[in-house]
């Protein structure tokens, strides 16, 4: 079982290198404009040695990290008052949803004028990609908590702080992990278009930059470093829910 | 200790999809009498078994002795003091499991000891309760990890570690196959031998609320009424093929739900 789950997915990759392969040979196009599989692994070997893909990478991890830490921290609990507090769901909820479907990237304009060129509009944007996904998935999460786990917590004399750590917020905690996988896609897919425009630095800059020197194969290279992270980023999410205490959410369903 | 009065108890609400209906031309009643002029009285200790048919309203009046739901009118007594809200010595077994799936059997045991200062004492609490229900071994176990009688034993350790006073149980028995059924009834009866705590059973099974019962209520069709009160004097253990009496009643009880025991 184990053995298939790796050879099957390497299978798949190993047919899409070979078609990939099979087009730059017949296909007529010139290698500057696609770019083959060997050339691509020769120029991300340089990239590597120079250290350019490590240092991009870096800072577009580093960007992603800081936005969506801050959109979670804040979403979460902004989430957990939307989803306990009538008079504020009242209040912001119009809002919440009236900025939800900005794109992002509409807020490019002004992040650069406010926050000027550098980490900050990008991670401002960053931020706001994964804010608003994670207040939404929250508040429903907390929402649709059985009213059963509140009795229970009334005839045990719960005080609030106690709904809030012992009932609502490991009753919320599978829904929350999803979301974070959902969101964090959201976030990687922001930063690459964040910073084709405002820094000089990160994957989506070595894109940008590749693009205008011409070197679709460091475009290309660009491209799956930017799957693979994106891969891994999910792999670490699918950890978080495994943890044990929250396997009620995946077997009781 | 806990002798219970149910006095005048009305519980009415309103039917919003009937508001809908009504076309605006001719007004109907929206307002749906679940329980209409209940008055019991239980006494301290006792096993009370309450029958009646599916929707009558048993649950619901369950729910507000529990202090989950506010009476229309009428009151609720426990000890001559009304019942103002849920509260930890008045513990409401749910029909479905009431047990919080993020915790342990031991963490939900512990839900109702979890003020108590000395720990080594709350410790042999915990274990004494889980063990007490044959649970041993499973302290660590998560509720989804557990069968269904299981989950009830696990509740039941949950109920009767806080020592209340009342425990409120609604269909403790549903889901659960023959043998299992049998088996927890069995061990609730004992329980309460043992502990003789006020006990309050919703439950669909005539035969149920005759084994167990110190006092067997029959409700009414919606809106709910008290159709039959009765009085168990019988010592265990029972069995309702060997006593004519408790036959009788039997035979009794589901005529008047409108069902034949014989078809």
């Amino acid at each position: 079982m184990f053995r298939r789950e790796i050879t099957f997915p390497l299978i798949t990759f190993l047919c899409i290198l070979l078609i990939w392969e099979l087009i730059t040979r017949f296909s007529g196009w010139s290698s500057q404009v696609f770019p083959s599989p060997l050339a691509v692994l020769t120029s991300m070997q340089e990239l590597i040695s120079s250290g350019a893909l490590l240092k991009h990478s870096v800072a577009s991890l580093f960007r992603v990290s800081i936005g969506f830490f801050l959109a979670v921290i804040l979403g979460i609990p902004i989430g957990i008052i939307l989803g306990r507090i009538k008079v504020a769901k009242l209040l912001f909820n119009p809002l919440v949803q009236f900025l939800r479907p900005i794109s992002p990237l509409a807020w490019i304009p002004l992040a650069m004028l406010w926050f000027g060129i550098g980490d900050l509009p990008a991670i401002f944007l960053i931020f706001l990609s994964s804010f608003f996904p994670m207040v939404v998935a929250t508040s429903v999460a907390v929402e649709s908590i059985k009213p059963t786990f509140f009795q229970v917590a009334a005839n045990f004399n719960f005080n609030r702080y106690e709904i809030i750590t012992k009932i609502v917020m490991p009753a919320i905690t599978p829904e929350v992990i999803t979301a974070l996988r959902l969101t964090i896609t959201i976030a990687w897919l922001v930063v690459v278009a964040a910073e084709m425009i405002a820094v000089q630095s990160g994957l989506g800059y070595m894109i940008l930059d590749s693009r205008n020197a011409l070197r679709m194969d460091y475009v290309m290279v660009g491209m799956i470093v930017i799957g693979i992270i994106g891969l891994l980023l999910d792999y670490i999410m699918r950890i978080l829910g495994n943890i044990e205490s929250t396997a009620w959410g995946r077997l009781s369903k | 200790m806990s002798a219970i009065k149910i006095k005048n108890l009305k519980k009415s609400y309103l039917d919003k999809r009937r508001i809908a209906r009504s076309n605006g031309s001719q007004p109907i009643n929206h307002v749906i009498d679940v329980l209409n002029d209940i008055n019991l009285e239980f006494e301290d200790g006792e096993m009370v078994c309450i029958l009646g048919p599916s929707g009558c309203g048993k649950s619901t009046l369950l729910r507000m002795i529990a202090g989950f739901e506010q009476a229309t009118s009428g009151e609720v007594l426990i000890n001559d003091a009304p019942i103002e809200g849920p509260r930890a010595d008045n513990i409401f077994v749910f029909q479905h499991s009431g047990l919080l799936p993020w915790m342990t059997v031991w963490e939900n045991v512990e839900l109702g000891l979890r003020h108590l200062e000395n720990l080594q004492k709350k410790d042999e609490t915990i274990q004494e309760y889980i063990s007490m229900v044959e649970l041993t071994g499973f302290e660590h176990h998560y509720p989804h990890q557990l069968s269904g009688g299981m989950l009830r034993r696990a509740e039941l350790a949950r109920a009767l570690a806080v020592n209340p006073e009342t425990l409120i149980m609604d269909e403790p028995f549903s889901g659960l196959d023959f043998l299992t059924h049998m088996k927890i009834r069995e061990e609730v009866v004992n329980m309460h031998e043992f502990m003789r705590k006020t006990t309050l059973v919703v439950t669909h099974d005539i035969d149920d609320a005759l084994i167990m019962g110190d006092r067997v209520i029959v409700m009414s069709e919606r809106p709910a009424t008290i159709k039959l009160e009765k009085k168990l004097n019988f010592g265990r253990p029972r069995d309702l093929g060997q006593n004519p009496e408790l036959k009788e009643l039997r035979d009794e009880i589901f005529f008047m739900l409108g069902v034949s025991y014989a078809i």
